[in-house]
């Protein structure tokens, strides 16, 4: 089962209900389900068409220009090795070397025990903390081999419980009530906004 | 030379991040300033202001946002948190350490243009940034600075935070609408120049970097013409620069833009502290991996952007990575080429097609197999990408991107020519099997 | 239309040192193509958005700001700009492109079904590299895939232009082919098990520049230099402009043909990959008879045999000798030319002297409706700011290329569409208003959006739906589309709403015919009545005694008639011009009947239908790939139908067959070739007047027809009250598909596996009310007759409606039908499980 489950099908319908057109939901809602399952699968795609109200193509076109969505399984921790100009200048290519080797598999392969899988990607902007990487998305910056090391050890050993797994965005979530909200404005035909017409008034 | 910290202030403050400190630090006066004024003299207080857009191009924004066609509804505002630009990172720490100073720069520009809504684009692998600012978003809806009726006004404007997932390009306004509206982030063709006339689902939408609209609070509640006195002439402000590579300390440094040097940001002491080891400096890309290369006789050239662009170069978005004397420039050239190949869209032929076929030609050469035609090879290339190798690049495809794989080439061959000679005389045969072989 | 004119003012440029005037507004690779100056390209298309991919049409553009380089197809020309498309600079670029586009394109040009017609190709050798300057591994993909029955895709030779998945998505709204990954890594494809079921897909294979998508009934079977290609027009209701490829006698392609007035170069699948239909084994090549004797009542176990030409005329002859013109019928005539079509009136009506003569099939809107309004084109209905009310089922079904052009109006045109559809249809997204009556309920419906006189509810829909269908119509010009839509509902309703909207100021018809050239046989006068040239028995009657001797007086049957008569013993001698009553006709007991009691049945055809199985002489025709002729389509458009290969066996075509007869029969029939129908038509017919056979060659779109008014439409006179459904019955809706049992469809082998098996589809909402599961069979029952069918939910249908689609596999809805009924009520009852 990898459609949305119910929780995250009401979470999906708020935010597609955010914005004017639907289709605009579709990059939030690919994150919900990989959340949820940890990678995107075919099944999710068809249930995210069903909800934005597109072809299961055009979502697949989206996602897979997207690097962040991994149609096939991953690890539980995917790493996410900088290597990027300023990493690359203070020892990128280092860390990779060392990452396959401490993990034992290839770049873009998952360990035996699904934990683990790492690649190495173009600049995630902590440029001046090179060289750096992101487990699951949070950085941990000038990693040396020692660190890494010891990162992998803790979490494999549940040490380490600041890192959720793979899917896992953001842990705090816009949660606003409906009162609050000024609502999407009418894409097509909209009038200019109140507080526009007033101060035409006062000029 | 006391410049006030402008858009850094709260760095430094534990929790600058929650309303609470931002309100103890003075956050939302700005809002409520303009909340006094009329939305057209909020506009002209930005106009005053000459604030450059910090998100690469370095249009003046005041300028921009008057590019709206009147009566025309609705609008949007779409904030450009995609941050990826190798050597970049200013607009996360802004999002994770100053989530309000956005959200108040985002509400005030939506008064001031009649924008319905706010979209807050931020890249997707910042999850922490994420969470910042979905926090600072509940605070702000909570206590009325977002959404209906802000603050009692007739001011209703929801600020809709958005996630990337991965891709480069789709910091190209174009392309980040595109993504936006649920699409492949390819960029759209121009013109329309600016998605100011037609935008977001066809609609009027002002673009605006992280950075630039984390002035707009400052520059109104401390008025344009106090913000226009601090820096150059056109290039008024202060600017926030990271500085990384071979540096003591590299770190990301709020200056006062347009008289600071290159030289005093990579070699001053309260900055980045000069080149580590006491090496010497080989070459340094002064904005950002799209901006040609420059080198130590570019030192003393002040931060300010015409005069950066007059040398060939440019400040593009404030990301200044430092290369010593030990660095292998093929490599760097190679790994900052491979960057462009893997995040072109695939939309334009010589994008798509020749910024890969530049990587291969220098992946063989790195491998020992290059071959003497190779580095003409490699210009010719350079120049079906990018008319003439010339700055700015004239360009054959829709967005820069493409022309943008063409400055580390041409500004490594320029100085460093020889390593690559090096790198092509250590080839002993020639492994060139022709292409098709599998059939 | 004044605005285009302004629109199409010229200005000035210079091209290449060279100043011309363009027209105002254009593109500049259209301008420059036409001012002799050809720009390459491979993602521009002007059928479609521009995007700019390709970067091959890059020119130098001044325009007073210096020269910049822009691509050619995403610029308009303004006055003053002045064009370089030679300088070094451009040669240079776009040998780059070239090379680019080369680089990870394989180089099997030899094995290419596009091998010899590949624009890339041939840039290549123009102005292309010499030598690869790549010595990389090329991008490598699995070789050919299939994205759909018929098409099949080869990654590694595509080069991204995206004209076929803009085709799909702006074009045919089916997006189920996409760009997917990124980069250089980017293809083309569809999602995993879902394949691109498009009804226009073919269409794709036609635009791709190189030879990434092939088309199976064409792979491999010819070289593009071995085809000859000639063009025509398929004979479909809006005589879609087509080009017959062929080799060695053999058609081997259809490709669409660019006219401005009619299909813009689109194609539907099923008319692109019919050719396969009238090559098939199937088709008839020889004349056949009734075996083991004729004229018997009872026909079973006497099977047709192979005859002669002239053993098969004799036995006509002898039919017809001396007979009474009043037990003589003609019915059909629909798919023949114009020229057949008057051949055989000729014979029918001038020789053998019989006005029984009907093109119809009792499903089709009656020559009065066709005839009598005023009429409007395609084109001119589709113009910014009009309002077209749609009074038709699902256009995409039948009328593939007009709903191309309805898309292409609503979306980029602002044109209002006015849906009033039986159910949702494909239009209904892009329509203004799109509003579903219950059958039978229209004329009522109607009434109140023409007149502004707003019920609080009729025929379902609600007094507000209606105020804003009203709306629509003021302050604009409104055309009305309409056919006669679901075989569930009565013609009345139908007439009912055109006499409401010909009160409308300026409205303008284009009524919809469900045969290829029905418009031309109610020209060529094939309904009782009616002559050539829009003339009555009474008006036409000095214009054509001279050479018809035997012109009868007094108006016949039609359709329905004819068969009522054969039923009752009153008909000896009934000729079917391709007509197949068995299959078509709505009363199939009638019609089965009427062919048991007919003593000689002659069908004039290309396959052996249900009708003609019955029959007792078979005369096997040529069809429009083997004869020369013209077509009427349903704007009045006359266009060139042209020969391009051989008839099988001894067919001939349909005009000569009449002229032997004829001859058999003692007259000459005066026509030797289709022009001298023209000299004879043209000298007598008005309407006709200002047609020149020998010109349609070079008219792409063809001659119009516009003389409206000769036969007068006849209003409704009564109003049909409304009548509710009650809650344990659900209106029923006849739609038609695409692909179906029809003969074209089964005879292509391409084509018999995309139609589907017969069931009753309902919404979601009935469905639970109702407690069936999916694909249950249950029996429903309508006036005492009753069939078993299998249920599936389909929203499109609104609630209270059930939908049977007409000729599938498997349940007949036709058994449903009840004579005289405007409408017909059914009920299903899910307790009653009918056996399957
Ligand atoms: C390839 C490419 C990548 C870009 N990436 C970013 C980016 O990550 N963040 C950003 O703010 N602007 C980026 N830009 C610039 C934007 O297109 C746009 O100019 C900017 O967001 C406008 O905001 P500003 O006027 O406030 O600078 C990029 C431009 C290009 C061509
Ligand atoms: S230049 Fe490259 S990234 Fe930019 S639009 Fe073209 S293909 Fe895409
Ligand atoms: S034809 Fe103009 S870019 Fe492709």
């Amino acid at each position: 089962m990898s459609r949305l489950n119910e929780e995250n099908l009401r979470i999906a319908r708020q935010i597609v209900s955010r914005y004017p057109k639907k289709k605009s939901a579709l990059i939030p809602l690919l994150h919900l389900s990989q959340e949820q399952n940890g990678m995107v699968t075919n099944e999710a795609m068809e249930h995210i068409a069903e909800l934005v109200e597109v072809t299961p193509a055009e979502v697949l076109g989206t996602c897979s220009f997207y690097e962040m969505f991994k149609r096939h399984p991953v690890g539980e921790y995917q790493i996410n090795i900088c290597h990027g100009i300023s990493c690359h200048l203070l020892g990128a290519e280092d860390v990779l070397e060392h990452a396959e080797k401490s993990l034992g598999v290839k770049e873009g392969e998952i360990t035996q025990d699904g934990k683990f899988s790492f690649e190495g990607v173009e600049c995630i902007a902590a440029c001046t903390e090179a060289p750096c990487l992101q487990v699951n998305y949070r950085y941990v910056n000038r990693v040396s081999s020692d660190e890494f090391d010891q990162l992998v050890t803790d979490l494999k050993n549940g040490q380490n419980t600041q890192i959720p797994k793979h899917g896992t965005l953001a842990k705090t979530r816009q949660n606003i009530q409906s009162e609050k909200l000024a609502g999407p404005s009418e894409v097509e035909n909209a009038s200019p906004p109140v507080w526009l017409q007033r101060n035409k008034e006062d000029q | 030379m006391s410049i006030p910290l402008i858009t850094t202030s709260r760095w430094n403050i534990e929790d600058g991040h929650t309303l609470e400190g931002y309100l103890r630090t003075g956050g939302y006066q700005g809002l409520r300033r303009a909340l006094e004024m009329t939305p057209a003299q909020v506009h002209e207080e930005v106009k005053k202001a000459s604030l450059l857009g910090r998100g690469g191009a370095g249009f003046p924004a005041g300028i921009k946002w008057g590019f709206l066609p009147p009566d025309v509804w609705p609008r949007y505002l779409v904030v450009n948190g995609d941050e990826s630009e190798p050597g970049t990172y200013k607009d996360r720490l802004l999002i994770e350490r100053d989530p309000h100073q956005l959200i108040e720069g985002c509400v005030i520009t939506c008064f001031a243009l009649g924008l319905s809504q706010c979209f807050l684009y931020v890249r997707g692998e910042m999850a922490h940034g994420q969470e910042r600012i979905a926090s600072a978003l509940n605070e702000a809806y909570e206590h009325g600075y977002v959404g209906r009726n802000i603050l009692g006004t007739e001011l209703s404007v929801d600020v809709v935070l958005h996630w990337g997932a991965g891709a480069y390009i789709v910091g190209e306004e174009t392309a980040l609408i595109e993504s936006l509206e649920g699409n492949r982030g390819m960029p759209r063709l121009k013109p329309p120049y600016f998605p100011a006339s037609i935008g977001l689902y066809g609609k009027p939408t002002i673009v605006n970097n992280v950075e630039t609209l984390s002035n707009i609070p400052w520059i109104v509640e401390h008025g344009g013409d106090a913000f226009a006195k601090i820096g150059a002439e056109q290039s008024t402000g202060t600017r926030i620069f990271a500085v990384s590579g071979h540096v003591r300390n590299p770190g990301v440094f709020e200056v006062e833009f347009g008289t600071t040097t290159f030289r005093d940001l990579i070699m001053g002491d309260q900055y980045a502290g000069g080149i580590r080891d006491g090496n010497t400096i080989k070459a340094f890309i002064p904005g950002g991996a799209s901006a040609p290369w420059f080198f130590e006789e570019h030192l003393d050239i002040p931060l300010e952007k015409t005069t950066v662009d007059n040398e060939g170069s440019m400040l593009g978005s404030g990301a200044v990575v430092v290369m010593d004397e030990t660095t292998d420039i093929v490599k760097a050239c190679h790994n900052v080429v491979r960057f462009f190949s893997r995040e072109s869209c695939g939309k334009c032929t010589p994008c798509r097609e020749g910024t890969n076929w530049l990587e291969k030609i220098l992946d063989r050469i790195l491998n020992g197999y290059g071959r003497p035609e190779d580095i003409d090879l490699l210009l010719d290339v350079c120049d079906n990408i990018s008319p003439g190798i010339s700055w700015p690049p004239k360009q054959t495809t829709i967005c820069p991107l493409g022309p943008s794989a063409v400055s580390p080439i041409a500004s490594a061959l320029k100085r460093y020519r020889s390593e690559f000679d090096a790198y092509i005389a250590s080839n002993t045969d020639t492994p060139v099997t022709v292409n098709g072989g599998r059939a | 239309m004044t605005e285009i004119q302004q629109d199409s003012d010229l200005i000035s440029v210079t091209i290449d040192g060279q100043e011309v005037k363009v027209k105002s507004g254009e593109v500049l690779i259209d301008a420059c193509e036409e001012a002799g100056v050809d720009i390459p390209r491979f993602c521009y298309h002007k059928r479609m958005s521009q995007v700019g991919m390709c970067r091959m049409c890059i020119v130098e553009v001044d325009t007073g700001r210096g020269p910049s380089l822009q691509p050619s197809c995403m610029m308009d020309v303004s006055e003053g700009m002045v064009i370089d498309t030679q300088s070094e600079e451009i040669k240079k670029i776009q040998d780059g492109v070239l090379e680019f586009l080369l680089i990870n394109h394989p180089l099997d040009c030899p094995v290419c079904d596009k091998g010899g017609e590949c624009p890339l190709q041939d840039q290549t050798m123009a102005y292309g590299p010499g030598e690869t300057r790549f010595v990389e591994e090329k991008r490598h993909f699995e070789k050919p895939i299939p994205i759909n029955d018929n098409v099949y895709l080869d990654r590694e030779r595509c080069i991204l232009c995206d004209r076929c998945t803009r085709f799909a998505d702006e074009v045919v709204g089916d997006p189920l082919i996409q760009f997917i990954d990124r980069g250089n890594s980017t293809q083309v494809n569809t999602f995993p098990e879902d394949p691109f079921a498009s009804y226009f897909s073919g269409n794709i294979v036609q635009l791709c520049p190189v030879g990434a998508l092939t088309a199976k009934p064409y792979r491999f079977k010819a070289r593009p230099w071995d085809l000859e290609e000639i063009e025509s027009t398929y004979p479909n209701p809006l005589g879609d402009r087509i080009v017959v490829q062929s080799s060695r006698d053999q058609v081997l392609r259809l490709q669409g043909l660019d006219s401005e007035a009619v299909n813009w170069g689109w194609l539907s699948d099923k008319d692109r990959f019919s050719f396969e239909a009238f090559q098939s084994e199937y088709r008839l090549d020889n004349p056949l008879v009734r075996g083991g004797g004729l004229n018997k009542a009872d026909k079973s176990g006497t099977g047709l045999v192979a005859a002669s030409w002239a053993g098969a005329m004799s036995i006509i002859t002898e039919s017809l000798n001396g007979a009474d013109p009043d037990r003589v019928a003609v019915i059909g005539g629909a798919r023949l030319t114009n020229e057949s079509q008057y051949a055989w009136t000729k014979l029918a009506k001038g020789i053998i002297g019989t006005d029984h003569v009907s093109a119809d099939l009792g499903d089709d809107l009656q020559p009065h409706v066709l005839l009598g309004l005023p009429r409007a084109t395609i084109s001119e209905a589709c113009q910014p700011n009009n309002t077209i009310v749609l009074l038709t089922p699902d256009l995409k079904e039948e009328y593939g290329t007009l709903f191309i052009r309805l898309r292409d109006a609503a979306k980029n045109l602002g044109v209002k569409i006015i849906e009033l559809s039986p159910m949702r249809t494909a239009l209904s997204a892009d329509a203004a208003v799109s509003l579903h009556p219950l059958p039978g309920e229209i004329g009522n419906v109607v009434q109140a959006i023409t007149t502004g006189d707003i019920p609080r509810e009729v025929g379902g829909i609600s007094g507000e739906d209606l105020s804003l269908a009203h709306s629509h119509l003021k302050d604009t010009n409104v055309f009305v589309i309409v056919s006669r839509s679901s075989m569930g509902q009565s013609e009345e309703p139908i007439i009912e709403a055109l006499t409401s909207l010909q009160e409308v100021d300026n409205c303008r018809f284009l009524p919809l015919v469900r045969r290829a050239n029905t418009m031309g046989a109610l020209d060529m006068g094939m309904a009782p009545g009616l002559l050539p040239g829009r003339n009555t028995l009474s008006s036409g009657s000095s214009v054509f005694s001279d050479i018809w001797p035997n012109l009868p007086t007094e108006s016949g049957a039609n359709t329905k008639q004819i068969l009522q008569k054969a039923a009752d013993g009153n008909i000896d001698t009934l000729f079917l011009l391709g007509a197949d009553p068995l299959t078509d006709f709505p009363d199939k007991a009638l019609a089965k009947a009427a062919l048991e009691r007919t003593n000689t049945i002659i069908s004039v055809d290309l396959f052996v239908t249900p009708s003609v199985y019955e029959s007792d002489v078979v005369l096997p025709a040529a069809s429009f790939l083997e004869a020369d002729g013209s077509h009427t389509n349903v704007e009045g458009r006359i266009t060139s139908i042209r020969q391009k290969i051989t008839p099988p066996g001894t067919a001939r075509p349909d005009w000569m067959i009449a002229a032997e007869i004829s001859h058999r029969l003692g007259h000459d029939l005066g026509i030797d070739t289709p022009e001298d129908i023209w000299e004879e038509l043209s000298s007598r017919s008005a309407v006709h007047g200002g047609l020149d056979y020998r010109k349609l060659d070079h008219q792409p779109d063809g001659h119009l027809i516009t003389a409206t008014g000769r036969i007068p439409f006849i209003p409704a006179e009564e109003r049909i009250e409304t009548r509710p459904v009650d809650s344990y019955a659900m209106r029923l809706i006849l739609g038609r598909r695409m692909f179906d049992q029809g003969t074209v469809t089964q005879m292509s082998p391409s084509l018999t596996q995309l139609a589907e098996k017969s069931d009753l589809r309902i919404n979601q909402y009935d469905f639970e009310r109702l407690g069936i599961t999916e694909g249950a069979q249950v029996e429903v029952t309508s006036g005492g007759a009753n069939i078993s069918i299998s249920v599936k939910v389909d929203n499109r249908v609104p609630r209270s409606t059930a939908l049977i689609y007409s000729n599938l596999e498997g349940a007949d809805p036709r058994e449903l039908l009840i004579e005289g009924a405007h409408s017909i009520d059914i009920r299903i009852d899910p307790t009653v499980k009918a056996s399957a």
